[in-house]
């Protein structure tokens, strides 16, 4: 077997034994068993590691290994599961390891003292398996089934806290909004398998490239795959379950709710990007891009510090789906692992102050204050310095600020949307969703490092409970906060202003299969022709966004309060996040309620009770009169009138007629048969 | 091993004399008696598996034996892949019942004989060859049926156990009119096989009152099965008969009784009127979209629980009728498509088997709570993860079993039922998946109010799900499991038979002279 089938496999299944281990022994190892799952999470970094180094080594932009076996069989009907290990494959499973390995070292300070301790170390093995599981599937069937699997992960790790009514209801809501989209997904897999015969991506590639499926119903197989996408990474319209899921535990929050899960779609998206018509991919250009810009500006708002990182995510990830839409797919994986680890540093960040809030609230026996509300911090800076620094070092990288990460990865997404718009001005607006988001960005992530890190503290005698997080947790921080520098991810190239480095030569843009699509090099000719003109653009945008933060919040120069008021209902709108959760709720959730529950009363109280029943009723009543008949005229009159011979034929009949349903059911049956019988000869 | 049939059969019976030997006050005897006879049945049933030979699609372990001659009546047995994992089935779950009724009080020696009784009659069916057999014991099944739902059940047993029996009568009617209108256009025989050869030939183009013959037998034999299945509108029986019927007895029903429908369209409509599967399937397909949504609907809408898993049948089983329905994929007007016929036909039977144990999981579960609690309002529970985490990690995992989740048998045999109608049926097909949210949507608003929130203080003091209460449910969980990640032991069982009976449907029908 391949070495990267068998490090696949241990990456696969090593969380998974964790995860076995932890929910039926847990309890009684030493520890509550954090270091099986510890351990195994270490082993896999240390497999994704020489896979990657590997891959690095061999500099080749086409590697691919593909294995599998037959999993079900009918005969003419098989399911096949199996591994595609390229390079887009390699930087994932290593994305996912290390955030992994780093949530299982934050959770251990973090979650010290959980009443579920064990139980949270071995969800994050499920969890870590269903990631890879999907990271790794080189078909569409086994993608679904693990794609599930996350979302199970996902609603019991937000369930953490069942306690809370709102945990409970956060992971409900993400698991129902995500089925809404595997709707979607399932439906296009149906179109694909009837077309092609097979879910392997690279039969469904060359079908379609063969024209097995084609035209329309190939834009709705791939809007159906993408709705997949669409869910679960909480894209316009199902974006309302990622706010709420951040119910979880924030180290959850940073690797399953920033990092990695909800980059699941985007990942999907770049894996089925061969196969989106232009029309499809309109769409989902437009809904990335809407995405991009609705959700940064809903974050603008927010006061709860994991809210405003969490309208982010959906943010950024509409950045993703936008440039998968405007065909730079690449550009949208890069974003995806850059976005990975400054995203996730920056919710370590948030979960290091909230759990220092925490502990200092704690102290005081302050159980009411909010310890994510913003306006009740100010002023950490100096009380946080290695927070501070490293969630500054991510917040420039989101924000696009050169020689860092972010601002590469954002520059080749905006590039190829300022080109599609340039080659499509119709479809300007994309641009505009495009700089329009990256300028909120840059806004409202200054706002909230100040607001939480600068100024005087809001609740002045709590500052001085306010301690640096131990090691366990300072030490991801240290580590993503570094990774948040560009050179990581343009080496062996300096340059902080060219992506071009060992990502852009391992992870090549592929041709689309559709026929009639722009090839790959028309595509990234475009790219590279407004590369210039939007890094000017993106920088200006950037630094205009930072600066009004700065006027805001540090130098007071203008009056948060007062322009709120002078906007009064676009503020309204933002705060309120547009009203989708009140309007969902009036218009889709309790109409499905009353639906149902007028559907129950209708089967329950009108169908059984009056039609079926009133089928016994009629019954009933009709052998009553027939009894009556039987003995009032037949008997009395007519019997009893003809003699002792028809009194005793009387008699018998009375008999049989017994005013019994069954008895009666079996007499016209017994005609029927009689008749047929007739008919038959 | 050569009456082996017979022995599963006719072996119930024996524990039932031997129950009815033993004086009441023995309880402890009677149980033991009916564990160690369903006991050496289901382990009967292992060695019939494992002495099936897959390969071979037709009737295996054939018995024959002459009975009434003058009616061409046989006593006939044999199993195929269609019938051997429902007997497995069976055994399983009359062993697991006996254990479910461990603690039952009133007339534990009626009780125990009847129930030795339903299973004679349920195995009965599953085994037979002869219509005329069959139909005895399909009416075998219904008497126990009827005192122990009537007898044993909860408040409203009565009134339940008279609509269950009168519904079902009524398609008893109807199909032993079509029984018998079968018997005397084919020559009067009642043996099934025989008939699977020559009805379609026999019954093609002949009239009965200008309408075919086929769709008259076709219609009554399907309202008579799906009745059984439960098929909307024939449906309502059901909710009822669950709630008021004793924890035992709503396993088997849902479990196994359930299936018998299905089975039957299988056997007798799809083996005796191909041409019907033609006229039908449409129709079929659409009655399974109305049972998925219906169902799930009204699942939604419940309150008590044990209503909720029954109404969650009704949704589960109109998967199997969508897939059966398939079938007509693999026939030329439909392009020859035997990946999808497969898809479906296969489907539509793994999902009874997987709707046999998630179900059958289900109410046992109901069951231990009902015991602890006395009542099943899902409102009046609330933060029973924190109280009892062990019932609440098997019943997330049958919840889940429940929703179709990958990784559990119910997933597959779903997506398989719902791959194969695709290609005939797209639009039914596509509205069906609304089923994926409306399970995940009744399951696990559920699952939030009974486990999740603030423990309710009246039940702070609930114990934990015992030892007797997880034998009887684990089993089902490790099935469910296997099968969600390895179902070719079930597969490969089938797949001959599937493959024969989907030839037979496709090469004996001439639909277009229907």
């Amino acid at each position: 077997m391949d070495m990267h089938i068998q490090y696949s496999l241990f990456i696969l299944f090593l969380p998974l034994l964790a995860f076995l281990i932890q929910i039926f022994f847990g309890k009684r190892l030493p520890r509550q068993g954090d270091w099986v799952s510890i351990s195994a999470i270490f082993t896999t970094l240390f497999f994704a590691l020489i896979m990657f180094i590997s891959m690095l080594t061999n500099y080749n932009p086409d590697f691919k290994q593909e294995a599998s076996f037959v999993w079900l069989d009918m005969g003419e009907f098989q399911i096949r599961l199996g591994f595609l290990i390229d390079n887009i494959t390699i930087i994932m499973l290593l994305i996912v390891a290390l955030i992994s390995t780093c949530t299982h070292i934050f959770s251990i300070k973090y979650l010290e003292d959980d009443i579920r301790y064990s139980r949270y170390f071995a969800y994050l093995g499920l969890f870590t398996f269903s990631m890879n599981g999907i990271v790794l599937a080189n078909n569409l069937m086994s993608m679904y089934m693990f794609w599930e699997l996350v979302g199970v992960s996902s609603y019991l790790l937000i369930g953490h806290w069942f306690e809370k009514k709102s945990a409970a209801n956060a992971s409900k809501k993400a698991f129902l909004t995500n089925r809404v989209g595997d709707i979607g997904f399932f439906i296009g897999i149906m179109l694909i398998y009837n077309a092609v015969g097979s879910f392997a991506f690279s039969d469904v590639f060359s079908g379609v490239s063969s024209g097995l499926i084609a035209g329309t119903t190939l834009t709705i197989a791939g809007l159906g795959l993408f709705m997949g996408a669409m869910g679960k990474s909480s894209q316009f319209p199902l974006h309302i379950w990622l706010p709420d899921a951040m119910e979880g535990p924030t180290p959850v929050s940073a690797l399953m709710h920033a990092a990695t899960m909800v980059a699941a779609g985007v990942y999907l998206s770049v894996r089925i990007f061969p196969i989106l018509t232009p029309d499809a991919l309109l769409l989902v250009a437009y809904v990335g891009g809407f995405t991009a810009f609705f959700a940064a500006s809903i974050a603008i708002t927010q006061s709860d510090i994991k809210k405003v990182l969490a309208y982010s995510t959906v943010s950024q990830l509409g950045y993703m789906i936008l440039a998968v839409g405007t065909g730079v797919y690449t550009a949208a994986f890069f974003h995806l692992l850059t976005h990975a680890m400054f995203k996730a540093n920056l919710f370590y960040g948030s979960g290091s102050v909230i759990h220092s809030m925490h502990h200092a609230l704690h102290k005081k026996h302050d159980h009411h204050t909010d310890p994510q509300d913003m306006n009740n911090m100010g002023g950490f800076k100096d009380k946080m310095p290695i927070t501070y620094w490293s969630m500054l070092l991510s917040t420039m990288a989101i924000a696009g600020v050169p020689i860092f990460s972010g601002f590469l990865s954002k520059d080749a997404i905006l590039a190829g949307t300022l080109s599609f718009a340039q080659h499509n001005p119709q479809h300007f607006l994309l641009a505009i969703f495009g700089f329009g988001a990256a300028a909120i960005t840059a806004f409202y992530m200054f706002r909230m490092m100040f607001l939480t890190f600068h100024g005087n503290p809001k609740i002045p005698d709590l500052i001085d409970d306010i301690h640096e997080s131990p090691k366990e947790m300072t030490g991801p921080l240290i580590l993503l906060g570094g990774l948040s520098f560009f050179i990581w991810y343009t080496l062996p190239n300096y340059n902080p202003f060219s992506t071009y480095g060992w990502f852009t030569d391992l992870v090549k843009p592929m041709n689309a299969v559709v026929p009639g699509n722009m090839t790959a090099e028309e595509i990234e000719a475009g790219a590279h022709h407004a590369h210039y003109l939007a890094m000017y653009v993106s920088i200006g945008v950037a630094a205009f966004g930072i600066f009004l933060s700065w006027l805001f919040y540090i130098k007071k120069g203008l009056s948060a309060e007062v322009w709120a008021k002078r906007w009064g209902f676009l503020y309204d709108w933002s705060i309120n996040k547009y009203y989708f959760d009140e309007n969902y709720d009036k218009y889709i959730y309790q109409p499905t309620l009353r639906l149902a529950e007028k559907i129950a009363w209708i089967d329950w109280e009108l169908y059984d009770k009056y039609f079926i029943n009133g089928f016994g009723r009629l019954i009933n009543w009709v052998s009553k009169i027939s009894g009556k008949i039987d003995y009032d005229f037949i008997d009395q009159i007519i019997v009893d009138g003809t003699g002792k011979a028809a009194s005793l034929f009387g008699r018998t009949f009375k008999k049989i007629q017994t005013g019994k349903l069954q008895n009666y059911v079996l007499y016209v049956t017994a005609g029927v048969i009689i008749l047929m019988v007739i008919q038959s000869f | 091993m050569d009456y082996i049939l017979s022995l599963l059969i006719w072996l119930p019976i024996i524990g039932m004399i031997v129950v009815a030997i033993i004086p009441r006050e023995k309880e402890e005897s009677i149980r033991i008696t009916a564990a160690v006879t369903t006991g050496i049945q289901f382990l009967l049933t292992l060695i019939l598996w494992y002495d099936f030979d897959s390969q071979d699609g037709s009737m295996q372990f054939k018995e024959w034996a002459e009975w009434i001659p003058s009616f061409n009546i046989a006593y006939h047995l044999g199993v195929d892949g269609l019938s051997l994992p429902m007997v497995v089935l069976t055994g399983l779950l009359f062993f697991i019942g006996v254990f479910v009724s461990w603690n039952i009080k009133k007339a534990v020696k009626g009780y125990f004989a009847l129930f030795l009784l339903l299973n004679t009659g349920v195995m009965g069916v599953f085994l037979s060859l002869d219509f005329f057999l069959f139909y005895i014991f399909w009416e075998v099944m219904l008497l126990p049926m009827y005192f122990l739902i009537g007898m044993w059940g909860g408040p409203q047993r009565e009134y339940a156990a008279i609509k269950f029996f009168l519904y079902t009568l009524f398609g008893s009617v109807l199909m032993l009119v079509g029984i018998l209108g079968l018997y005397f256009a084919c020559g009067k025989t009642f043996d099934i096989l025989e008939l699977t050869r020559i009805a379609p030939l026999a019954l093609d183009g002949m009239l009965w009152w200008g309408i075919s013959a086929i769709k008259v037998i076709w219609v009554l034999l399907f309202i008579g099965f799906a009745i059984k299945v439960p098929v909307f509108p024939f449906h309502t029986w059901l909710p009822l008969a669950h709630v008021e019927a004793p924890t035992a007895i709503s396993v088997l029903l849902a479990g196994i009784l359930l299936k018998l429908g299905v089975y039957g369209i299988i056997r007798v409509n799809y083996g005796l009127m191909p041409d019907g599967v033609y006229w039908f399937s449409t129709a079929l397909a659409f009655l399974g979209l109305i049972n998925v949504v219906w169902g799930g609907l009204c699942a939604l809408a419940q309150k008590d629980l044990k209503k909720l898993v029954a109404y969650s049948s009704v949704n589960h089983m109109g998967y199997s009728l969508i897939g059966m329905a398939a079938v007509v994929a693999a026939g030329e007007a439909n392009g020859l498509n035997m990946k999808a016929a497969q898809a479906g036909l296969g489907g539509a039977v793994f999902q009874m088997f997987n709707h046999g144990t998630i179900s059958a999981m289900l109410f046992i579960l109901v069951g231990v709570i009902y015991e602890r609690a006395h009542h099943r309002e899902i409102e009046g529970f609330g933060g029973l993860a924190s109280q009892m985490p062990v019932y609440t990690g098997i019943t997330a995992v049958a919840f889940f079993a429940g929703l179709g989740l990958p990784g559990l048998s119910g997933f597959i045999s779903e997506a398989m039922c719902f791959i194969g109608a695709f290609p005939v049926f797209k639009g039914i097909v596509i509205a069906s998946t609304i089923g994926i949210l409306l399970n995940a949507a009744y399951f696990l608003w559920a699952f939030q109010r009974i486990f999740f929130g603030e423990l309710n203080d009246k039940y702070s003091d609930l114990p934990e799900i015992n030892k007797l209460e997880l034998f009887t449910v684990i089993p089902l969980l490790l099935i469910t499991l296997f099968f969600g990640i390895y179902p070719s032991p079930y597969l490969d069982i089938i797949s001959s038979t599937m493959d024969s009976i989907i030839n037979h449907v496709i090469s004996l029908s001439t639909y277009a002279s229907m």
